[in-house]
């Protein structure tokens, strides 16, 4: 008997946390994200986990940094116009070394936009949504099936590096209902204690302290390097890719996310009419794959980015090519009646390899 | 014969052994002070989990030997919800000032006191921005000269000092509401008491339990420490009255 079920996006993204132990989430309806706050508001206190439903993302992403500085695996969900709200309590995490998971099902701006899918939130993903320079990991799923795995992932990543990690996914891999095997979790033998947990001090020495404030002489700079540090251990050891056909390809095409369902499908049709067209699809946006974009421009000389945006991921595949290869760009902005079809992106491809 | 020596007054053991940075006749300190003993007293400082406020009170951590996560401006109530929930037999609480809980935060506070959550809310009214220096609080009294209001608060173009004493004593999730001061012996005592109050709330499972404290900022007001005490005594009280805007510890024995 096969455990295969058929969920939306948004329920399998809570299945794969759950599965994870997290029993804690904090969050506020914004469309098209709506069915996490309210799988979790099913699931959660049976699990004897809790759900609150804050009085906005502000409150909600100050409720995720208690209860990450508690020691709990904790997760909050949300869409461009909430992120932005939370962008303040990411960057007091990450300055504070806290773990938790952040999911933005991005729809499209700026502004209140609309809540279709799009892939504009990449720079605000990325780039760190908050002030003063930090990195959170990002994790950009294509399925269903991929949601669920990456959130697993997502919360073993957080608490071995101590930092939010945001999954990035949209309206399409949202709200789309797909099979899915659930797995079961695996938990790493090797994550650290969180010994740095405020529980009470119940009979410790010292109090722990957690905190971004660094006032004395020298103690932002230390901080600010050992992060530093840590993020470089993650672009060594963290990068995580999918590849295709790059033994033979003359063109590349490179996408995330939704945005690469759809060109796979492009990829597929061009190699039927006899195109040797591969494909790079970066599951980690930060660490970003720059070593295999570079090793693949030693025999292709030419990627097309295609994006559900203006071009924002492509400034990142352009330092990673290092103009070693002719780097060109696709994109539709998102909003309803703004995604590309495969039949579209095969166009592309077609003009793209020729000239 | 041995002598008895019997210690009548010491620090207390929740407050570690250094000096703070708080200027002289701040009335930080002492409410530092009443908060440490209400944690000794009780018998909480072991399980205590304090949530600092952006301000000039964000280095509890540095006075406060229990366990403190630092939380952004304004959003105190909402860490501590946080912590509380992954938590539930700790003690918790928050201490704020007034641009911190009135102003910025003041969603966070409503809500956190509408949902009753289980904790002690520890609010420092000075009637301005302490630690920015002397800018207009959600509290500043009318006419009052600031940074921000050279020609004193005008009610018609600033709005009016907001009363949180009263306003959070309207909810339904608020337990217990008091305002006290700290400017005269008899009143430190009186403060003292609500302070443990609003402790005992917490480990009863009583519900939200705030205090509210009326405090001098003497560097930012620009008076001395008397001045700035009897400001305290004067101006401060007749806007915002002593007193307890609600106790639900009292009507449920029906006293
Ligand atoms: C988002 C944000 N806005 C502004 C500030 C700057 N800031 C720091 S403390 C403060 C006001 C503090 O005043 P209050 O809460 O009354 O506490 P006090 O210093 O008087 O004790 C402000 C505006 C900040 N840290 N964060
Ligand atoms: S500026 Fe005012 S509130 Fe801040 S420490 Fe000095 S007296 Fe106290």
């Amino acid at each position: 008997m096969s455990n295969r079920l058929f969920v939306k996006g948004n329920e399998a993204v809570c299945m794969g946390a759950i599965a994870a132990g997290c029993r804690h989430y904090f969050g506020y309806p914004i469309t098209p994200q709506n069915e996490i706050p309210e799988f979790m508001s099913r699931e959660l206190p049976g699990a004897g986990g809790v759900f609150l439903q804050a009085e906005s993302e502000v409150a909600a992403i100050n409720m995720v940094l208690g209860a990450s500085a508690a020691g709990a695996r904790v997760m909050t969900s949300s869409s461009g116009p909430g992120i932005s709200l939370k962008a303040e309590g990411i960057s007091f995490m990450a300055g504070s070394e806290l773990p938790a998971v952040i999911v933005n099902m991005m729809r499209g701006g700026p502004g209140l936009g609309g809540i279709d899918a799009s892939q504009a939130d990449y720079f605000q993903a990325v780039k760190g949504c908050g002030h003063g320079g930090y990195r959170l990991i990002v994790l950009a799923p294509y399925s269903v099936q991929e949601l669920y795995d990456l959130a697993m992932t997502a919360f073993d990543l957080a608490d071995r590096y101590l930092l939010p990690v945001m999954i990035l996914g949209d309206a399409m891999i949202g709200q789309m209902k797909e099979s899915l095997i659930p797995r079961s979790y695996d938990p790493p033998t090797d994550l650290p204690e969180k010994s740095w947990a405020v529980t009470g001090k119940q009979g410790r020495a010292q109090g722990n302290t957690v905190k971004s404030l660094y006032l004395a002489d020298g103690a932002l700079e230390a901080h600010n390097w050992k992060l530093h540090g840590r993020y470089q251990q993650i672009q060594q050891q963290q990068v995580r890719c999918e590849t295709l056909g790059l033994e033979d390809a003359e063109l590349l095409i490179t996408a995330f996310g939704s945005a690469a369902r759809i060109a796979k499908t492009a990829v597929e049709m061009a190699r039927q009419s006899g195109l040797k067209v591969g494909m790079i699809r970066p599951i980690t946006l930060f660490p970003f794959p720059e070593k295999i974009y570079r090793q693949a421009t030693e025999r292709c000389r030419r990627i097309l980015c295609v994006e559900l945006n203006n071009g924002q991921m492509v400034e990142d595949v352009r330092l990673s090519v290092d103009r070693q290869a002719e780097v060109r760009f696709y994109g539709r902005p998102g909003g309803t009646g703004s995604m590309p079809t495969p039949e579209e992106l095969f166009k592309q491809l077609q003009k793209h390899y020729k000239d | 014969m041995a002598e008895s020596v019997t210690t009548v007054f010491e620090r207390p053991r929740s407050l570690k052994p250094v000096v703070s940075h708080f200027c002289a006749g701040c009335h930080h300190g002492t409410i530092h002070r009443l908060v440490a003993d209400a944690l000794d007293q009780l018998g909480l400082q072991d399980q205590t989990i304090g949530i600092a406020s952006v301000g000039c009170s964000v280095l509890l951590y540095e006075y406060f030997d229990i366990d403190v996560v630092e939380a952004p401006h304004g959003r105190a109530p909402a860490v501590a919800t946080g912590v509380k929930r992954v938590h539930p037999h700790s003690t918790v609480f928050t201490y704020q000032g007034d641009g911190d809980l009135a102003a910025i935060g003041t969603a966070e506070i409503i809500h956190a006191a509408n949902r009753g959550e289980q904790i002690t809310v520890i609010f420092v009214n000075n009637t301005t921005y302490g630690m920015t220096g002397g800018q207009m609080a959600p509290t500043t009294l009318p006419q009052q000269v600031t940074t921000t209001t050279p020609f004193g608060r005008q009610i018609e173009t600033d709005g009016n000092p907001i009363r949180m004493a009263e306003l959070l004593a309207l909810l339904d999730g608020t337990s217990y509401s008091a305002r006290v001061s700290v400017d005269g012996p008899k009143r430190v005592a009186q403060a003292a008491r609500a302070v443990q109050k609003a402790f005992e709330i917490q480990k009863n499972r009583g519900g939200f339990a705030f205090v509210e404290v009326l405090a001098a900022c003497p560097t930012n007001w620009g008076l001395s420490v008397i001045e700035a005490n009897e400001r305290v005594s004067q101006e401060m009280m007749s806007y915002f009255p002593l007193g307890t805007y609600k106790d639900l510890t009292v009507s449920a024995t029906g006293a």
